[in-house]
């Protein structure tokens, strides 16, 4: 039967399509490397997709240690110390709040609770510039604003939604029978939640890590606004060094400090896995 | 009898609960709703450097409304939205129904078209900049080939600009929305590839007439995700082009940062942020409908 050959064309076509597929989406990642271990004058003379004569480390280190972000010139490491002191309170302090209000939404249906979460779901949705002058008016007179907390703050805040609704939604799942037994036992609110709830719930913590180391690391908007001049994430620190307007662009620094500051989320990507997939099918299929 | 330690201990665990939402029924009354009211209020007072309380009444959308400059932002996020939605539902569905053919390497190719999702988009847009820029990206490499008349320069023209925007932000999100795609197509049964088999039905036939209509809920699901992104779109735009060349690619969201925070017109901004609410509210209001009374049907 001719269906066969058919069949082996169609088969090679798919490989065809996905390959050149592939080719599209790792060509960017191709060129930041490649151009990162360049020297200038290599990258003037030459072309963005060759390969370095001469592999060299020089622009990581520069881009790492020297490199100037608007006055000062200490690097992008600055940025990577802010940032991970900013992603590690926001993420404790987010997923913690998320777990406990999607287990009281869920288990105690309290009265109201469907509109409360209604209301919340709001800031997930709501373009950031609606919120954002009258908060950095509230922080200014707490005096957070440009501060460190301010930043986790903020990043709690509008972390609550996604939170919420990804425990919310993972707490309905599991059987009502737990809860009830729990309770017949004389387990009060928070007993239940620290001894019934949170261990079982493993699974969706580590997508909730993911989602918002993820989604705090590669924050800029909320780190140009509410960051201080030393104390902004490293996002805002790299659009600094590549779109400052004084003296010639090193391309190859910039590469390098961009890099750099993709390898957190890079990695998390890298070493979850089916995780990272399995957490934005689930914070995909709610919003 | 309920003696009074037990109705003490049901009052407890009674208001438990409630007293663990405090923190978000004060997040959500003050920082979403206050602020968002305080927004739309302002939008509707004369403020310029400091928010002040004169009415007058809707003078800022009028102004909004005769600024070129938002105009502009408005049909560039129109621009900007439908390619970059179309591109990604397209590629995504495809990417997905090719890789639903049990191909080898499954693993590794989804992670090669998902891994860009896990990227900043200030990383996106500079990566992006660079490989479009036409004295150093494609255009000088494909010239130094050989090929001496090829131009590439969209990055540069005022007219296409928006849509080297896009493809950056194509490159950033369309791997999300394949996966998405693949887990609506996992769960289509099985059963009707078989009847469609013995039936003799073409391939794309059947997922033209009959996966594509199934898959309906998933694509929604997809649409939605991607209109959120664009309504949101900022660092993209600031990390590429500034909103340059001149104007050419400016976005709602930057305009109104600009007004807020460099060019302080307070008023004209909140003017703007309550018209982006309304775009959303339109988008998301038939979304969060039809979810929400499918969770009640559950219950």
């Amino acid at each position: 039967m001719s269906e066969d050959s058919t069949f082996s064309w169609g088969r090679l076509g798919i490989y065809a399509v996905l390959i050149a597929a592939a080719a599209f989406y790792l060509l960017p990642l191709y060129v930041m490397v490649v151009t990162s271990l360049k020297t200038m004058p290599e990258i003037r003379d030459g072309n963005l997709f060759a390969l370095p004569h001469a592999p060299s480390l020089d622009a990581w280190r520069k881009a790492w240690t020297t490199a100037c972000t608007g006055l000062a010139c200490d690097g992008i490491q600055v940025g990577f110390r802010n940032s991970v002191n900013i992603v590690l309170p926001s993420v404790l302090v987010s997923i913690f709040v998320g777990a406990l209000n999607g287990y009281a939404l869920v288990f105690w249906n309290p009265r109201g609770g469907v509109w409360l979460f209604c209301a919340l779901l709001v800031g997930a949705f709501v373009p950031y510039q609606v919120f954002i002058y009258p908060l950095t008016k509230m922080l200014a007179a707490t005096g957070l604003f440009k501060t460190l907390s301010g930043l986790v703050f903020v990043h709690t805040i509008f972390g609550m939604p996604i939170m919420t609704m990804l425990f919310r939604n993972y707490f309905s799942s599991l059987p009502v029978e737990l809860f009830n037994a729990a309770r017949v036992d004389g387990a009060g609110f928070l007993a239940i939640f620290f001894q019934v709830m949170l261990p079982l719930s493993t699974p969706i913590i580590i997508v909730a890590v993911i989602m918002q180391v993820t989604g705090i690391w590669n924050d800029f908007l909320f780190g140009l606004v509410f960051g201080s001049g030393e104390g902004v994430p490293m996002t805002v620190q790299l659009n600094n060094i590549v779109n400052s307007t004084t003296g010639e662009r090193e391309y190859n620094v910039n590469m390098a400090a961009t890099i750099l500051t993709s390898l957190v989320p890079l990695v998390v990507y890298l070493m979850s896995g089916k995780y990272f997939v399995r957490g934005i099918a689930a914070g995909a299929v709610k919003g | 009898m309920v003696s009074s330690k037990q109705s003490d201990e049901h009052w407890r665990s009674a208001l438990a609960p409630y007293l663990a939402l405090v923190p978000l029924f004060v997040v959500v009354v003050v920082f979403y709703l206050g602020t968002m009211a305080w927004s739309i209020g302002i939008s509707f007072t004369g403020s310029k450097m400091l928010p002040v309380a004169n009415f007058v009444g809707f003078a800022q959308y009028q102004r909004l409304f005769s600024e070129a400059r938002w105009l502009f932002a408005l049909r560039n996020i129109a621009f900007f939205g439908a390619a970059f939605m179309v591109s990604c539902l397209v590629a995504g569905f495809l990417l997905a129904v090719f890789l639903d053919q049990k191909v080898r390497g499954e693993g590794v190719l989804r992670s090669i078209f998902l891994f860009p999702y896990a990227l900043s988009f200030i990383v996106t847009g500079l990566v992006w900049q660079w490989i479009l820029n036409p004295g150093f990206g494609i255009q000088q490499a494909m010239r130094s080939l050989g090929w001496s008349d090829f131009t590439f320069s969209w990055i540069t023209d005022q007219s296409l600009a928006i849509f080297a925007v896009a493809i950056a932000a194509f490159w950033q999100g369309s791997g999300l929305i394949m996966v998405v795609m693949l887990a609506g197509l996992r769960g289509v049964d099985t059963e009707l590839w078989k009847a469609a088999k013995i039936d003799g039905i073409p391939t794309w036939r059947v997922y033209w007439s009959i996966v594509l209509p199934i898959l309906r809920p998933t694509i929604a699901t997809a649409v939605v995700l991607l209109a959120i992104g664009v309504v949101k779109a900022y660092d993209v735009v600031v990390a590429m082009t500034q909103g340059g060349p001149g104007i050419a690619t400016d976005v709602p969201a930057k305009f109104i940062m600009d007004f807020l925070f460099q060019r302080q017109n307070i008023g004209l901004a909140m003017a703007g942020s309550t018209i982006m609410l309304l775009i959303v509210l339109i988008l998301l209001i038939p979304y969060l409908h039809s979810q929400y009374f499918k969770q009640e049907s559950r219950h």
